[in-house]
């Protein structure tokens, strides 16, 4: 029993980690948290079926035709819902126009795919084992993630560029940065991430555009915990959040798991609101 | 000694004020008549969807105070809805107690919403937007999940009856009046609350909240009685939804629901009522009057939203405002009338002195003051000049209580200011301008020079709420010092336009008339000559001299060595975040270090 909460545990876990990097990789570029996080990972589910499934393309063609529309949907996000509002950043206008974006997707999700879950396809021909694909292929995932992350910031020019935006935004365009196009890259990156996640999550979570809001909530956790901006603690708290969550699921049931998460979320967040290992300042006159 | 033009002030307001409030109350009275006449134009079917409308107004109406007012963004109130549904479901029908009569069951619920959306909301006290956003949106599930659990009770996926109003509300159009009566009175309720100080409190605490802090408007307490009202009208409005779905399951709470009053919020337009009413019919109707597109009704909202969002963030109300669309006088000239500051001032008591002993601070390595010496007296203009990071600002917010210094002592008359309380301040009657105006810019003036004087307001919420009779004169009293101070800075002819369409040195002079509200024993001044003409910052000279001659110690930060030469009594000059030195005008203009550092020889 032990077992199976460790590896349904860590692999959610996984899969939360990573949304809380689509998460981070919008912020980092722009300063905006995107509700269209979550949607990334429900698309990479709901394509990946429709692709593999459905249209029987092989893996590796559907593979990377999710990617590729999730970088399409991270780059429409930029353009359409976050580039117009960036200039009155402190109306908070992206908190709507972000959630509009991803309500259209959702609710365009349910009605033309469907609004029950849909099988997701296995994605390697081997036989079912105790530490079955299932679990570890979002763990592949999200290591491959913050290894890949992890060389380009450190060991790319893009990367740096990056980093530089992340840091301050006004200094690297007075540098002669190209923030609008970085911004998009950046974008583009979440979307990839983002689909990622829920491609790999896919026969855990299932094709089912239910997944759009729940992954943008417990995607969301880690960023809050974790301090944002900062991926190694998006992926420690979501790796915690995923073994909390099972342990209190098998523990108490599901439903009381969902309160105890929540709970947990809202009172850490009370009484960090920068997140267990981020530090906020900010001068307001 | 006064004219006539002073005498006219008040009665102006006066005027200004009834003309348009009937003319904000006719698209009311409009919408009364034609709720009340529905019965005789609408079918049994519309009976249910002009019921419906009704019942989301009653929680939008609430909600507008949160999102519309406070600009709060709570996107899950279904969660509330879905508590009062099941609440006066649950009492009435006996699952956990003896069977309660449905009205008080309603009321319970009223009580258990207030205190969910108190739950609810407090986590807007200490969290930036989205983090909100997401909080709201995460109890929304939870209490679904919960009503699906939580089987003995609510029966789970089975559901529960809801309430059955008695006669005469238990037919369709009984039951529609019913509903039309709870939606005309929240209506009333939160107009009442909107053209209140309470109302003004919140827009400030929206769009310029360190202005609100400075005016004394405590955020906790005031959000805290709007989470209060908003949740109990939620729950009011789910009790009445359970009763006209006469059988509720965790199903019918979808977060759908909640986008739908989320969205007819900002469709209307924030800091409006009309618009949000007319929002929440539109979209209660719209998905009627093309059954096919009902499947598609929550993904059109949301292509709404997101055009509302970038094409037109002021909502319905914004394209209502007719009045704001008239043109100003292109060439117009603020000419301050400084012999009304007495009248709008009165006898102020010897305040004594605001003093600042061996202050200091620094952030991280940077040394920002270090060891300052300063005394504000009572009736004396206090100059503090220096170049540009010498720390003045810096000494302002520590006054203010934005920083707590590392040593040294900020008392007033030789009691110790509080640090961090910064609300605090204005109940001290110390009162101070920004460097960058801080206004409501969707207010009036006039409305944003009456935040200033929300301290003096003696009315309750529930007061306002209600428009008892302190409340009505806390009104009047406002309104006419706001006048009065709106005329002493030479803006009285701007009162009823919108803030954003004024030029920026009269931004300066409207800061300053809401300072003036507070009645002020010190005044603190950041940069108000930066960005006003030579003719302006002549007359500002002269307007702070009145003010000094008032009562008020005024601190001065400023650049304009001529504004600050001619009304200062005294002077200090920073350098680096030390003094470099300190006494009157004319020994400042010969001393040599400070011709050297800053005024150049």
């Amino acid at each position: 029993m032990v077992e199976s909460i460790v590896s349904t545990g860590v692999a959610i876990g996984c899969i939360y980690a990573l949304i809380g990097i689509t998460y981070n990789v919008m912020f980092s570029a722009s300063r905006v948290f995107s509700f269209t996080a979550g949607t990334l990972g429900m698309l990479g589910g709901v394509l990946g079926s429709l692709f593999i499934a459905r249209m029987d393309m092989p893996v590796v063609v559907g593979f990377l035709l999710v990617l590729a529309a999730g970088a399409l949907f991270g780059i429409v996000t930029e353009i359409v819902a976050v580039r117009p509002v960036l200039k009155s950043l402190d109306q908070h206008l992206y908190v709507l126009s972000t959630l509009a974006l991803a309500l259209i997707v959702q609710q365009f999700t349910a009605i033309e795919w469907s609004t029950e879950p849909q099988p997701f396809p296995r994605l390697l021909n081997i036989a079912r084992g105790g530490f079955d694909q299932q679990f570890w292929l979002p763990m592949l995932a999200c290591a491959a993630v913050i290894v890949g992350l992890e060389l380009l910031y450190r060991h790319t020019l893009v990367g740096h560029a990056f980093l530089a935006i992340a840091e301050d935004n006004f200094a690297a365009r007075a540098l002669g940065l190209p923030e609008r196009s970085l911004r998009m890259t950046s974008y583009a990156l979440a979307g990839v991430i983002g689909a990622l996640a829920g491609f790999a999550g896919g026969e855990m979570l299932l094709a089912y555009f239910g997944n759009a809001p729940m992954l943008t909530f417990y995607g969301f956790v880690p960023v809050a915990l974790g301090g944002m901006g900062s991926n190694r603690g998006a992926v420690v708290a979501g790796l915690l959040l995923g073994l909390f969550q099972q342990t209190a699921n098998f523990l108490v049931g599901g439903v009381f798991a969902s309160v105890a998460v929540f709970t947990v979320f809202i009172i850490v967040l009370l009484a960090r609101p920068e997140g267990l290992a981020g530090a906020a300042f900010q001068r307001r006159v | 000694m006064e004219t006539p033009a002073t005498q006219t002030l008040p009665s102006r307001a006066k005027m200004l004020g009834s003309a348009s409030a009937f003319g904000a109350a006719l698209p009311f009275l409009a919408l009364l008549l034609v709720g009340v006449s529905f019965p005789l134009f609408g079918g049994g079917y519309w009976g249910v969807i002009a019921t419906r409308a009704c019942i989301y107004w009653v929680l939008v109406s609430g909600l507008n105070l949160v999102v519309g007012f406070a600009g709060q963004i709570a996107i899950g109130w279904v969660a509330l809805l879905t508590l009062g549904a099941y609440a006066t479901s649950v009492l009435t029908a006996g699952n956990l107690t003896p069977p309660f009569p449905p009205y008080l069951a309603l009321a319970v619920a009223a009580a258990v919403g207030a205190i969910f959306g108190l739950i609810i909301g407090l986590p807007a006290l200490r969290l930036r937007t989205f983090y909100f956003a997401i909080t709201t949106l995460g109890f929304a599930t939870i209490v679904t999940q919960v009503a699906l659990a939580w089987q003995s009770v609510t029966g789970g996926g089975v559901g529960v009856a809801g309430p059955i109003f008695p006669e005469p509300f238990s037919s369709l159009w009984g039951f529609y009046y019913f509903c039309f009566g709870l939606a005309a009175i929240c209506t009333w309720m939160t107009a009442n609350v909107a053209a209140s100080r309470f109302g003004r409190a919140l827009t400030a605490i929206r769009d310029a909240e360190v202005a609100a802090e400075a005016s004394g408007i405590s955020k906790p307490a005031l959000l805290g009685a709007v989470f209060m009202f908003s949740g109990a009208v939620a729950a009011v409005a789910g009790g009445l939804f359970a009763a006209l779905q006469s059988y509720i399951t965790p199903d019918a709470f979808t977060l759908d629901l909640s986008i739908l009053f989320f969205i007819a919020i900002l469709i209307g337009g924030r800091g409006s009522i009309l618009g949000p009413l007319l929002g929440t019919i539109l979209l209660t109707a719209l998905p009627e009057f093309a059954a096919p597109l009902v499947a598609w009704s929550t993904f059109l909202y949301a292509v709404l939203l997101l055009v509302i969002v970038l094409a037109i963030p002021g909502g319905i109300a914004e394209i209502l405002d007719f009045k704001n669309r008239r043109p100003l006088e292109s060439e117009r000239a603020i000419i301050p009338r400084p012999d009304l500051i007495e009248r709008l001032l009165g006898a102020l008591p010897d305040a004594g002195a605001l003093t600042l002993e061996q202050v200091a601070l620094s952030f991280g390595g940077v040394c920002a003051i270090d060891g300052l010496d300063l005394e504000i007296r009572s009736g004396q203009v206090h100059g503090l000049i220096g170049p540009n990071g010498s720390g003045k600002t810096t000494t302002l917010n520590v006054i203010s209580g934005y920083y707590a210094p590392q040593c040294g002592a900020v008392s007033l008359n030789g009691a110790a200011l509080p640090v961090f309380a910064r609300h605090r301040r204005a109940h001290m009657r110390i009162a101070r301008t920004f460097q960058t105006p801080r206004i409501v810019g969707s207010a009036s003036v006039l409305e944003n020079v009456m935040i200033g004087g929300t301290v003096d307001g003696e009315g309750t919420f529930v007061e306002s709420l209600l428009s008892l009779p302190r409340h009505r004169r806390d009104e009047v009293m406002l309104r006419d010092t706001a006048m009065l101070a709106l005329a002493a800075v030479g803006l009285d002819r701007l009162a009823a336009v919108r803030a954003d369409r004024l030029q920026h040195s009269e931004l300066r002079f409207t800061e300053i008339a809401r300072a003036l509200m507070l009645r002020p024993s010190f005044l603190l001044l950041d940069e108000p000559a930066a960005g006003l003409s030579a003719d302006e910052i002549g007359r500002l000279g002269g307007l702070l001299l009145a003010i000094a001659r008032a009562g008020t110690g005024v601190l001065l930060v400023e650049h304009h060595p001529d504004l600050i030469f001619d009304t200062c009594h005294r002077v200090t000059v920073l350098n680096l975040g030390r003094m470099l030195a300190a006494g009157t005008p004319a020994e400042i203009r010969s001393h040599r270090e400070v011709v050297n550092a800053y005024l150049g020889g």
